[in-house]
């Protein structure tokens, strides 16, 4: 008798194959992750980037689900739009809606019409793709952009060591909105991914989940190692995975052994030059502070 | 007939029509319409959702959403929050999803000015939204039953106009016609593509050079064939209402030599000046220009056949150049060898009076410029 695949066919997922992703994109990893946890019964607002690029060169579309991408900064309003029509009509608990933005639409150019929607507490579950950086138009630094990564406007050089500044931390101004719901995952950890998509949309009200997904050609990495760089970043504590319900920390993702944030930065081109340098151990030494931080704040290990 | 506030009449005028998402943000001198609004659904006299905005940007693309979800939708605006509704604007006429904005005119920063003119809404003009004006609230209120019409037949957006304050502020006398009566006209919303889990499909797709141009090609097509649906639709709305609305409206002597255009509250003035000169035996026409978008080129050439001297108002200027209406009034005319003189008139609320009209009928014969500033 032939085994059960646990693998679903490539057109059973609600992202279909031929998308122009990158191989190794943690963008598509993500939305695939999010799409089929989230199930049929899903309208997605998306903003402009990668998410939307890839995957709707008209006349395709790579989605199975009711998908609109108006601009860049508007994926929580059109949402809200949605939402008020849907409780209209009485079917707030039946179809999931879902906005869709990457960091530099949430973190950067969206925030206001996010901060909108969730105080309006519209039955939303607003996810941020995070990959630290305007990624499509060619790996520009956002307000998600860590301390000291290179970025083609925070270029590494002789008097910089990249971005100066630190990551915003949305984590925070989502909490400061009292929204039942906030998490962040990765895709390094599918499962984890899938169950909190699962969970939060069982919830009524605005969500929030942050998923770090990197980008291969931005953090010049290898395809085969967007897994491997996922999992260093949460086990060096540089990107903690939280989940908070109404306001508490409910559940971390713990660290069994801390990861030196060194290995985390050794394999992407945008912290090489750390390693070229005598001053980059001092800025290394500043980014493992920042990850130790996390691990004391969360209780991690 | 009721005597109210030309925001109020929008307002019951919107509420009979029967939009399911209302969104908007408050900006002078739009702001009682949306006050008219929220208190008719606060107390349970209206069906919509009315949801709160945090910008303009905001109020319109939640509208947007809720109109790609199939639903009449509504929202205001005036001034810097059209401005800062372009890139939505502009993004709405792409998506081909019909929706009714109105907009009270008014100056546009900087220096910061509430009061009245036209240069927020014109400079919206190649957006792909039609743009109508409205002379009086009677028919700013018809323009607004008739633009639900044409936006949900053509699946175009419409952006209804009026003077902020000189029209929204103002009492006078209005049919505010019932949802029955509406209806007759103006039946319930049927989308052509909506958001739906049972039938999923993709809205705002990107497009390379292999399609972009046919698809933006379309939409111009269809602004420009849009005349003859609205048209069509003018008739109806006579039928049922009984009042004639027109892309254009021609007043005066037939055979005048002298003809002023303009759009807006201001063709009231104008009418005033012509009946007082016709007393005197003097000949003037008063062309009023009530469909910026889609520009009925055919009937403004008809209409100024025995025209030789044409003076075009705007409350508006495109700075460097001209008004704009006197632009797309010497684009129809072009050949021909009619003398159009542009008078910018009336920015930030200055006003127009008749003695100022006076003067342009009687100096326009000599008037060497091309364009005249007029604020006096």
């Amino acid at each position: 008798m032939p085994q059960k695949s646990k693998y679903k066919a490539p057109l059973a997922h609600l992202v279909n194959p031929g998308h122009s992703a990158c191989a190794g994109c943690g963008m598509i990893i993500a939305s695939r992750l999010v799409l089929d946890a989230a199930g049929k019964n899903t309208i997605v607002t998306n903003a402009t980037g990668c998410s939307e690029v890839t995957t709707t060169q008209y006349p395709m579309t790579a989605f199975k689900i009711p998908w609109i991408h108006s601009l860049f900064e508007n994926p929580a309003s059109l949402a809200s739009g949605i939402s008020a029509v849907l409780r209209k009509r009485g079917q707030e608990d039946k179809i999931n809606v879902i906005a869709i933005g990457g960091d530099g639409a949430t973190f950067d150019i969206g925030l206001g019409n996010i901060s909108g929607m969730w105080e309006r507490g519209d039955n939303v579950l607003y996810v941020c793709y995070d990959n630290e950086a305007y990624q499509n138009t060619g790996y520009q630094s956002s307000g998600a952009t860590p301390l000291n990564a290179h970025t083609t406007t925070t270029p590494a050089g002789t008097k910089s060591f990249g971005s100066q500044l630190p990551k915003k931390n949305m984590i925070e101004i989502a909490l400061a909105h009292n929204l039942p719901y906030v998490a962040t995952a990765t895709v390094g950890y599918p499962l984890d991914v899938i169950d909190k998509v699962k969970k939060t949309l069982a919830i009524k009200g605005p969500k929030y989940l942050q998923i770090y997904c990197p980008c291969v050609p931005g953090w010049g990495i290898e395809p085969k190692d967007t897994v491997k760089v996922s999992k260093l970043a949460v086990n060096s504590g540089f990107y903690p995975i939280v989940e908070f319900i109404n306001g508490q920390l409910a559940r971390k993702m713990t660290i069994s052994k801390q990861e030196p944030v060194e290995n985390f930065l050794k394999i992407q081109k945008r912290f090489k030059h750390l390693f070229a340098s005598p001053g980059g151990q001092k800025e290394i030494a500043r980014l493992q502070v920042i990850a130790d931080y996390n691990i004391k704040k969360f209780g991690l290990i | 007939m009721k005597i109210l506030e030309g925001s109020r009449a929008i307002a019951e005028t919107i509420n009979n029509i029967g939009p399911e998402v209302v969104s908007a943000y408050p900006i002078t001198p739009q702001t009682h319409i949306v006050e008219d609004l929220a208190k008719l659904k606060a107390d349970g006299l209206a069906d919509y959702e009315y949801v709160r905005a945090e910008s303009e940007f905001a109020a319109i693309s939640i509208v947007e959403g809720a109109a790609a979800m199939g639903v009449r939708t509504y929202t205001a605006t005036s001034s810097q929050g059209l401005l800062l509704m372009t890139e939505v604007l502009f993004n709405v006429a792409g998506m081909r999803l019909p929706m009714v904005l109105t907009c009270a005119n008014r100056a546009v920063s900087a220096p910061i000015n509430i009061w009245n003119d036209q240069q927020d809404a014109v400079t919206m003009r190649d957006s792909g939204w039609l743009m109508w004006f409205g002379e009086d609230n009677q028919e700013v209120c018809d323009l607004h039953i008739l633009a639900y019409k044409v936006a949900e037949k053509l699946a175009l957006p419409v952006m209804v106009n009026l003077d902020g304050f000189v029209l929204t502020h103002v009492v006078e006398p209005v049919e505010i016609e019932s949802p029955a009566k509406i209806k007759k006209f103006l039946p319930r919303y049927k989308p052509q593509a909506v958001l739906d889990v049972k039938k999923p499909l993709t809205f705002g797709a990107f497009a390379t050079p292999a399609h972009y141009f046919e698809i933006r090609q379309e939409l111009h097509d269809d602004i420009v064939s849009s005349q003859k649906v609205i048209k069509s639709e003018m008739k109806k709305f006579k039928e049922i209402f009984g009042r004639q609305l027109g892309l254009i409206e021609y007043y005066g002597d037939k055979n005048a030599e002298i003809v002023i255009v303009a759009m807006g509250s201001v063709i009231g003035t104008i009418k005033d000046v012509a009946d007082k000169l016709k007393k005197f035996g003097k000949k003037i026409g008063v062309l009023k220009v009530v469909s910026l978008r889609p520009f009925p080129d055919e009937e403004i050439i008809k209409a100024l056949i025995k025209a030789k001297n044409i003076a075009v108002i705007d409350k508006s200027v495109s700075l460097g150049t001209e008004g704009i209406l006197a632009t797309e009034i010497r684009r129809a005319l072009y050949g021909d060898k009619k003398k159009v003189v542009s008078y910018v008139m009336g920015l930030g609320g200055r006003d127009i009076t008749e003695k100022m009209i006076e003067g342009i009928y009687s100096g326009i014969k000599k008037e060497n410029k091309k364009v005249v500033l007029a604020g006096k």
